[in-house]
């Protein structure tokens, strides 16, 4: 039996040596090189003297931040009623048929919503404000980010809240708290993990959101993922590209870290959604 | 009686705001007119247009061919390795697989396309279907892993013990006792390996090169280049798709549930199913 075991296991170790291990050390390895292939500290030095390199990571960092706070702002009330509702099945469906739908198809929407002659400004025109540049600015795409990553901010929310024990709320009103104090006090903290799981399945992604960038900000947002994308297929220049690549990973690290219950990410929601369902 | 309806009114505005910009796609699907801004009439034009374009149809099934393909191969790595990791006795290795197994699920898309192209060129393998196939098995794999783990875990030895002293060679044992066991463990993560395929743009943009390409990057240029309401057409047929794939799902877990319930008499209790 121990043989047909670790025969089992070859293709999967395969797998996790030259796919898992093989890319984190060559991504490594490629930043300390530069455009000949030897080796130099060159490319962290560009990144941690060049204004631009710092400030578009800030600027990455701050944009994601936006998003989460945006996305978690609509989707604790979301998650909380939705958990209130009968047919909690069928509306959780509602919630996750929008994932279903490709990112691109969704982007490309709101490319017509919000062009020149879009239906958003003929309503702006209509109700008098006239008609405003709404592509390519920070705020459409914010807007869209947020709207792509709520469905993996409620899922998570949702699934902590239908854990709470209804019990504990109902201690909590007989012991004379008022709902805000319950909330605060009892069914926030308890739910927190959800919120947490939330932030990371929404931050780490919204760093990464290139092609949102391309298509909605136009080049005037450029997060790490823009600018990976760029030093990998325009550029050309890998070394820079890894570079920044390696600071998007510790980014990630640091967030993991900060939101230490699991680590998850979209993919991770969705299956465990269902799992649930 | 008030709040009840306040939390009806978010509801129902935050499901508005989800379906608004695909209906607005798919409602202009039927314009006339070439653009997303004003509806000058009612026509079929932009999906003949979508069945007569060749090149489209050609994507189309590619992707289709690479998430069945894709899928399939991960499910079998990927169920494979979940049954060598439950067999692991020592704690440590078996934690250390698990984080190793997780690095594709946390890490950034642009990341795991980056480096997989890095992979790639290193090893010298051309871009196209092949390397495309390759990182969709790839990012595929982990999935299925998580997803039949516990179905191996809760499987009881005394099952397999018991097959193997009925006289049940290895591969009986294997094909009879263990894989009809842990097959919805199965099934589920060869449909989220599927999903993923069929969702996956960035990866694929990284690692796809110059011939060929999936209907995500064939979105992703044609965007670039403006509105074409043949896209509008595409994203209706996908929403069917999508919509039939989910109803259906409903229904047959709203079926098996209450068989499931019936069979072991208890009253049937609608959230009861929602807990994990």
């Amino acid at each position: 039996m121990k043989k047909t075991r670790s025969f089992f296991m070859i293709p999967y170790l395969a797998w996790i040596l030259l796919f898992v291990l093989a890319p984190l050390i060559l991504i490594l390895y490629q930043s300390f090189t530069n455009s000949a292939g030897q080796f130099t500290l060159q490319n962290y030095v560009t990144y941690g003297t060049s204004w631009v390199y710092l400030k578009m990571s800030l600027n990455s960092f701050w944009y994601a931040l936006l998003i989460t706070i945006v996305t978690l702002l609509i989707s604790y009330p979301t998650a909380y009623f939705l958990s209130k509702t009968k047919r909690q099945q069928l509306w959780l469906l509602l919630i996750i048929l929008p994932t279903w739908i490709n990112l691109l198809l969704k982007t490309y929407a709101f490319i017509g919503l919000f062009s020149q002659t879009g239906s958003v400004n003929q309503f702006l025109t209509f109700v008098g404000i006239g008609p405003k540049q709404l592509l390519f600015s920070d705020s459409s795409f914010l807007l869209v980010a947020s709207y792509i990553e709520i469905p993996f901010m409620i899922l998570p929310i949702y699934n902590a809240i239908v854990q709470l024990d209804p019990a504990l709320v109902n201690a909590s009103r007989d012991l004379g708290a008022t709902n805000f104090q319950t909330f605060r006090k009892v069914i926030f903290p308890l739910t927190l993990s959800g919120v947490k799981a939330g932030v990371q399945a929404v931050f780490i992604p919204s760093l990464s959101l290139f092609m949102v960038t391309r298509l909605i900000g136009g080049n005037r947002v450029i997060t790490l993922g823009t600018a990976i994308e760029e030093h990998f297929m325009t550029t050309m220049n890998w070394g820079m590209g890894s570079t920044i690549g390696v600071i998007l990973i510790v980014m990630m690290f640091i967030i993991m870290f900060l939101t230490n219950d699991r680590k998850k990410k979209h993919r991770e929601v969705m299956a465990d959604e269902k799992e649930t369902l | 009686m008030k709040k009840k309806h306040f939390s009806t009114i978010y509801l129902v505005l935050v499901f508005l705001l989800l379906y608004i910009p695909i209906f607005y796609l798919i409602f202009y699907s039927f314009n006339k007119g070439g653009d997303m801004n004003r509806f000058t009439g009612f026509t079929w034009q932009h999906y003949l247009d979508l069945f007569a374009d060749q090149r489209m149809l050609i994507i189309v099934l590619d992707t289709l061919l690479l998430a069945l393909l894709s899928s399939l191969i991960a499910t079998l790595v990927g169920t494979m390795g979940a049954i060598g990791i439950a067999a692991r006795k020592q704690k440590k290795v078996k934690s250390a697989l698990l984080t190793l197994n997780n690095v594709l699920m946390v890490s950034p898309d642009v990341i795991i396309g980056a480096s997989f192209l890095i992979l790639f060129t290193a090893l010298g393998i051309s871009l196209g279907f092949g390397s495309v196939l390759i990182s969709h098995i790839a990012f595929s794999i982990p999935i299925v892993v998580l997803l039949v783990l516990p179905k191996v875990n809760e499987m009881d030895s005394s099952l397999i013990n018991a097959a193997m002293d009925l006289g049940a060679t290895r591969w009986q044992t294997f094909s009879r006792v263990i894989v009809p066991f842990i097959a919805p463990g199965i099934f589920s993560g060869f449909f989220m390996a599927f999903t993923y395929s069929l969702d996956d743009f960035a990866v694929t943009f990284f690692v796809t090169g110059n011939g060929f390409a999936t209907l995500a990057v064939e979105i992703y240029s044609r965007a670039r280049q403006g509105i074409s309401l043949e896209i509008n057409a595409l994203s209706a047929v996908m929403f069917l798709f999508a919509l039939i794939l989910v109803v259906g799902y409903y229904f047959i877990e709203q079926y098996s549930q209450s068989r499931r319930k019936r069979k072991s008499g208890k009253s049937t209790l609608g959230t009861e199913v929602m807990l994990p």
